[in-house]
């Protein structure tokens, strides 16, 4: 959304998914671009970062992104950067032709987030379990200032098992910043299997209660349950932790709960079949569009078609 | 330690300095936000956290997160010192000082308290022997091991005013005064306390105070030593280490450290690549200590003014032998 003190009225959840879609559709063709990275846990989190950036939740300005009363977005699982760098290049950080960079030599979107590099990212991340306590010390920095802007911190799920997470969450238990939002993936699995059988994180959200968080736990790809969620945690008043139950590889059925897609990216001959699954097609999304809600989205569709064009050209900014 | 510093008076230990410079500037400058684990009594940061308790924050025994939540209220603006001893902030908190500090370039102070081994009878689990080569080799980050309350506060106030990572080493026992007053200091600046011709001491911390010592009882025996205070060990004075090289021909460097990958291990790199000379080191042989009275432990793991006077020795004469070749 552009820059604003209030959000603005109810968002349109049909378009939502749509952009949801999209997203997915360049995490797919970055991901083949670039010939690694992880599109698993890229693709669990769409619903949450679209929601973040296209629902009216995150109060930021693509044009100024230094713009000191935003609120900011910290990816901790820095793996799954693709999806934020999709939502960046479609709010207007960036050109969203600069996607196909991914992961090249002079490329502003390296690998994993990196502060100071691409527009929009807020912190350095990819070494796991740092980001709530960043998000921890901008919360604390803008009470300190009397600014209300509100910090979201996405946490993967198997991060839960790093230690300095709970340091973050204790702390923030103690200081009670009204304005820190940590929002787990729960897509249940991890690098080396499924959670469950590595270091299982049940009762998950009693950990953060115990810790002084107020807890939700809702659908992770149930857009109009992420929003209401989101919404909800920016009036709490207190530390919040959502915890989105989501599928790791969502929207693309083999990479669906396929944990082999944690960090493998879509093969020449994977690419089609993923696009394809992710063509238009529900029909309230085609409702959505015929009322007028996304003519963004046929831009951003018409970029996607260019940069497929462009394929293999090279990269560079 | 009275006994190990003849002739020296003592002034307040390099931590306390610190408490006083932080509260200090901290009256002028409400960006400034201090944050401890649990240990701001011993590190003086509580002398900050008692004259302005909002801007305090003590987060309990969590050094991860203490960086952490330093280097989010760095990138919204606040400018964080952030205390523990130097055994836990720059060990327990490596990745987080990688990461949140030193990558994305951000504006954080990083005070290890208690460093070296003079710390005392705690023993090797609280002694820090590898911050200084732990903080080097943070890429940005500038790192300082002040010798005297002076510095400390000369230094204190240069890392405020220098945009980007500082890692500063402070001190438990009371430090033998090198200056009479605050200081001029500049990063990547070092101080000539002595000059001579026949060789170049270069120490930092405590082994400043023992090579001006060393350097007397030389005199004594009419060798002349310059003396160099190497407070900032990175960016380093390059220029002071090739004018030592290439005026004297012979360097020392003595510094409460390990040997490999602090203060000497990066002059060696300066001398070698500018002009050879030789060269003796005083340090901690890739060892531990142990507990024990802190003069004890510095006599026993050859960290006085007597080792910096046999090191002195040895290089002339390495040197004597070089040119009789």
């Amino acid at each position: 959304m552009a820059r604003s003190a209030v959000p603005a009225a109810a968002p349109d959840v049909a378009a939502l998914r749509d952009r949801a879609r999209i997203i997915r559709r360049h995490i797919v063709e970055m991901l083949h671009e670039a010939a690694s990275g992880h599109p698993g846990g890229s693709l669990s989190a769409v619903e949450v970062v679209t929601a973040l950036y296209f629902g009216g939740i995150l109060r930021h300005d693509p044009e100024n992104p230094e713009w000191p009363e935003r609120d900011r977005f910290v990816l901790s699982k820095g793996h799954g950067v693709p999806v934020q760098y999709a939502a960046l290049a479609m709010a207007g950080y960036f050109p969203v032709d600069e996607l196909r960079t991914l992961r090249k030599i002079d490329s502003r979107l390296q690998g994993h987030p990196v502060l100071g590099t691409a527009p929009g990212i807020e912190a350095s991340t990819g070494s796991l379990g740092q980001g709530l306590s960043i998000g921890l010390g901008m919360a604390l920095a803008a009470r300190l200032d009397d600014m209300d802007s509100r910090v979201f911190v996405l946490l993967g799920d198997g991060e839960c098992q790093e230690g300095q997470v709970w340091e973050a969450a204790m702390a923030a238990g103690h200081h009670r910043p009204a304005n820190l939002i940590a929002i787990v993936d729960y897509n249940k699995f991890q690098l080396d299997g499924a959670i469950e059988d590595i270091i299982g994180l049940e009762p998950l959200a009693a950990k953060w209660e115990s810790m002084g968080w107020k807890t939700r736990e809702i659908d992770g790809h149930d857009m109009q349950q992420v929003v209401d969620a989101l919404e909800w945690s920016t009036q709490a008043g207190e530390p919040v932790c959502i915890i989105a139950h989501t599928v790791k590889g969502k929207g693309v059925s083999f990479m669906e709960g396929d944990n082999a897609y944690h960090g493998v990216a879509p093969s020449n001959e994977e690419l089609p079949r993923a696009l394809s699954e992710l063509e238009r097609g529900d029909p309230e999304e085609e409702n959505a569009r015929a009322l007028g809600s996304a003519d963004v989205l046929d831009r951003a569709e018409a970029s996607i078609d260019a940069s497929a064009e462009s394929n293999g050209k090279g990269g560079g900014r | 330690m009275n006994h190990l510093y003849p002739g020296r008076t003592f002034g307040k230990a390099t931590r306390d300095a610190y408490g006083e410079a932080l509260r200090d500037l901290g009256r002028d400058h409400e960006e400034i936000v201090v944050l401890d684990a649990d240990l701001a009594k011993s590190t003086k940061s509580a002398t900050f956290g008692e004259a302005f308790p909002d801007r305090f924050f003590n987060v309990g025994i969590q050094e991860a997160n203490l960086v952490g939540m330093a280097g989010g209220m760095a990138s919204s603006g606040k400018v964080p010192f952030i205390s523990s001893f130097a055994a836990f902030v720059i060990l327990k908190g490596f990745d987080q000082l990688r990461m949140a500090v030193s990558y994305p370039k951000l504006n954080v102070k990083v005070i290890g308290s208690h460093g070296g081994i003079s710390i005392g009878e705690d023993g090797a689990s609280q002694q820090s022997v590898e911050d200084v080569a732990l903080a080097c080799a943070l890429p940005d980050f500038v790192v300082c091991v002040p010798s005297d309350e002076h510095q400390m506060r000369a230094v204190v106030k240069a890392a405020f005013e220098h945009h980007g990572p500082v890692y500063i080493r402070s001190g438990r026992p009371k430090a033998p005064l090198v200056y009479d007053t605050t200081p001029e200091f500049a990063f990547g600046k070092a101080a000539t306390l002595r000059d001579g011709s026949d060789l170049t001491i270069i120490a930092n911390g405590l082994l400043v105070a023992a090579a001006l010592i060393a350097a007397e009882r030389l005199a004594e025996d009419g060798i002349e030593a310059r003396v160099v205070d190497m407070a900032c060990v990175k960016p380093l004075d390059e220029d002071a280490v090739r004018s030592a090289a290439e005026d004297t021909g012979a360097i020392v460097v003595a510094e409460e450290h390990l040997l490999h990958g602090g203060l000497g291990a990066r002059v060696a790199q300066a001398v070698a690549t500018s002009h050879p000379v030789p060269m003796e080191f005083v340090g901690l042989d890739d060892t531990y200590a142990e507990s024990g009275d802190p003069a004890g432990l510095m006599e026993k793991y050859g960290l006085t003014w007597k080792e910096v006077d046999a090191a002195a020795r040895r290089v002339l004469s390495r040197r004597t032998a070089g040119a009789a070749r």
